[in-house]
């Protein structure tokens, strides 16, 4: 313990370091952040560690136990795997948003207490917009910003219900929450923003595909599954998750079906591979509880990997719309390969690592006897490997032949691909070693007779289903298009709010000023510029008829009266005069 | 994949039999899967996962209705020109 430091200190601190470290030093340097910060993590007891007073409250920077654990592990893993993806960059931008990233996610999964836990939350945020920004294009800065205001609200949502909750218990500790009164619904929303819930989602369709082609795979694994890890900690058993969680599952296959992008497929994906998690946590019993972590240690590697695959897809080709790619397989074979283990994966394949974890959640479900939910499942996991398992691949190596022949990726792109293919299907072969880091005792036995065949059955006709479809000409082609999404609402909506507030305030702002500075202030000017003058002229006109004069010699008098009050250099006495009485008149008033 | 021989320009699936070849191998084992089941003793949660076929079934079923749904309903729902938000 007196050795150890918390788990998020290594990585930022680590991080905001990158830039000092100059040639070829640096990739060691990158990797060995993620190698120290795991002998660091399992040096660390379970229990409380680094409990710090701050004001009248105790901050926890190292709550560790099994589920903090499993979380730190994972972020640990896929932090060394996107850095080896990423060693070829050259941006120092990226790899320190990354790194500060990874910090932030460990920094909240590691939180005892609410006030860190909700600055670490923040900090996913602010750095993981970097690697968005640092596409350096004009969509992405856009989809950054929208990001940034998507998340900005859910993090003031979440705090107003940190800031009621502490007032109402008087405590900080960060432990289950469960949902009763306001402050637990604001934190529970908090969450489920960075949960990509449905309608609360398109954050992630949105920005996720116009991140780096190495920062997304630190985005697919880390704000998600902080928000997944919140809700284990906070809201297991909540039955609201199990409906939102299946939702999840279900509504993103339609869109993955007909999106060009293959890496908004992916990030439709992602949604419903969280959905799996989300419904496991409102399941609550154990079982799910183990399936949901486990499915959020297997999702963190499959979806690093396809994304990885599309990456170098992109990365070589410049591509990445499934109209522009197709037969890659010929010269880019390991990406090829790769791309279909993540996608057997996340289809959840016999001896591939969905299989394994993914089961547990649909066999939770069955034995809750949740028949509409253990049916959306069931055809979410149909719909996941037709758009993640076969789409992908099918549109980007196989498909039509685009004509294009790139070359392999780089070795460090095909050597993190590796260890992510590897270790997915090392978990789906032998998942005794993940059972055992699970938070609960596990006697599950994913490899049955039943289940496997059925699995295979499912998978496999839904596989016929796609080529008889395709071959029959009725599978929609890949179009160049945009599909909306809830994301329409404030991106038309803000555009509507900005038409509005231009309409009326500018409207108000022409009017205002066309009577005020054009109209009265003129006018007042022009009365006090002029009126003394009248005034004084009405007064003395009469009397300078009467005494005589006419004709030039008034207008004369006249002019010279007008500029004498204007210039304000009347002869003492008169002014003297008006002066006296003027002050007579107020007296006589009073 | 594995590239073919000699020709440098001739891939794995350019050669017409080996697409043939990997349909074959598709297409039989969905009748294996099809046979195996009638031989699997099941302990199912729900009764309809003792049906004969049940995930065969399910399976296919599921992803005509999901690419019809998508392509016919969500599809034209949903669809604007690429610089639409532009």
């Amino acid at each position: 313990m007196i050795s150890t430091v918390p788990p998020a200190f290594i990585f930022i601190i680590g991080g905001l370091l990158v830039p000092f470290i100059k040639g070829k030093w640096k990739s060691a340097y990158l990797l060995l952040i993620p190698v120290i910060g795991f002998i660091n993590l399992i040096s660390i007891p379970e229990g409380n560690h680094w409990v710090v007073r701050f004001l009248d409250w105790e901050l926890v920077f190292g709550k560790i136990d099994r589920l903090s654990l499993l979380f730190g592990y994972i972020f640990h893993l896929i932090s060394f795997i996107a850095l080896l993806y990423a060693l070829h960059v050259k941006d120092d931008l990226q790899h320190v948003a990354g790194l500060v990233y990874a910090g932030s996610a460990l920094g909240v999964v590691f939180a005892g207490d609410m006030f860190s836990f909700f600055v670490f939350w923040e900090m996913l945020t602010v750095s993981s917009i970097f690697l968005i920004w640092a596409r350096r294009t004009r969509a992405a800065q856009a989809a950054g910003f929208r990001y940034l205001l998507v998340h900005a609200a859910g993090g003031l949502c979440l705090l107003a219900g940190i800031v009621l909750y502490v007032n109402q218990t008087g405590s900080i500790e960060f432990g289950y929450i469960g949902l009763n009164g306001l402050a637990t619904y604001l934190i529970f929303f908090g969450f489920g923003l960075n949960c990509a819930w449905p309608i609360l989602h398109p954050w992630l369709t949105d920005a996720y595909p116009e991140a780096t082609i190495t920062g997304v795979i630190f985005m697919s694994a880390f704000t998600t599954k902080c928000a997944v890890y919140a809700l284990a900690r906070a809201f297991p058993g909540t039955e609201a998750l199990i409906w939102i969680g299946a939702i999840m599952t279900g509504f993103p296959i339609f869109y993955a079906v007909i999106e060009n992008d293959l890496r908004r497929v992916l990030a439709y994906s992602l949604i419903n591979q969280v959905g799996f998690m989300v419904c496991g946590i409102g399941i609550g019993t154990a079982l799910a509880i183990n399936g949901a972590v486990a499915h959020v240690f297997n999702d963190v590697l499959f979806k690093a990997l396809l994304f990885m695959s599309m990456g170098a897809v992109m990365y070589r080709t410049g591509k990445i719309n499934g109209t522009a790619l197709g037969g890659l397989y010929r010269t880019m074979p390991f990406t090829c390969i790769c791309c279909m283990v993540g996608a057997a994966s996340i289809s959840a394949f016999p001896l591939f690592s969905g299989f394994v974890s993914k089961s547990m959640v649909m066999d939770a479900a069955a034995e809750g006897h949740m028949r509409i939910i253990w049916f959306i499942l069931l055809f979410a996991s149909a719909g996941v490997f037709h758009h993640a398992g076969i789409k992908i691949p099918f549109f980007a190596f196989f498909g039509h032949d685009s004509g294009m022949r790139p070359k392999e990726a780089p070795l460090n792109m095909l050597l993190a691909m590796g260890i992510a293919a590897f270790l997915c299907i090392f978990i789906g072969s032998f998942p005794g070693p993940l059972y055992s880091l699970l938070p609960y005792p596990v006697d599950y036995v994913p490899y049955t007779a039943p289940h496997v065949v059925g699995q295979t059955q499912l998978l496999f006709f839904s596989a016929l289903a796609f080529s008889l479809l395709l071959l029959a000409g009725i599978y929609p082609g890949e179009q160049r298009c945009v599909n909306l999404d809830f994301d329409w609402f404030y991106r038309k909506g803000g555009r509507l709010f900005y038409y509005v507030l231009d309409k009326v305030f500018n409207t108000l702002t022409r009017a205002s000023e066309k009577a005020f500075v054009g109209g009265v202030a003129g006018y007042l000017g022009r009365v006090s510029r002029d009126g003394p003058t009248r005034v004084a002229l009405l007064g003395l006109v009469p009397a300078w008829v009467i005494g005589g004069k006419t004709g030039e010699k008034l207008g004369v008098k006249k002019i010279s009266l007008r500029g004498a009050l204007q210039t304000g250099t009347l002869p003492v006495g008169i002014s003297a005069a008006v002066a006296t009485v003027f002050l007579i008149v107020v007296f006589l008033l009073m | 994949m594995k590239e073919e021989g000699q020709n440098e320009k001739r891939y794995l699936f350019d050669n017409p039999r080996n697409v043939n070849r990997l349909l074959g191998c598709f297409f039989s084992s969905l009748v294996i899967l099809l046979v195996i089941d009638l031989f699997i003793h099941k302990h199912p949660h729900f009764p309809w996962e003792g049906w004969l076929e049940f995930y065969a079934v399910y399976g296919f079923v599921a992803c005509v209705a999901l690419v019809l749904a998508a392509k016919y309903i969500l599809r034209p729902l949903m669809k604007r020109r690429e610089d639409y938000y532009d």
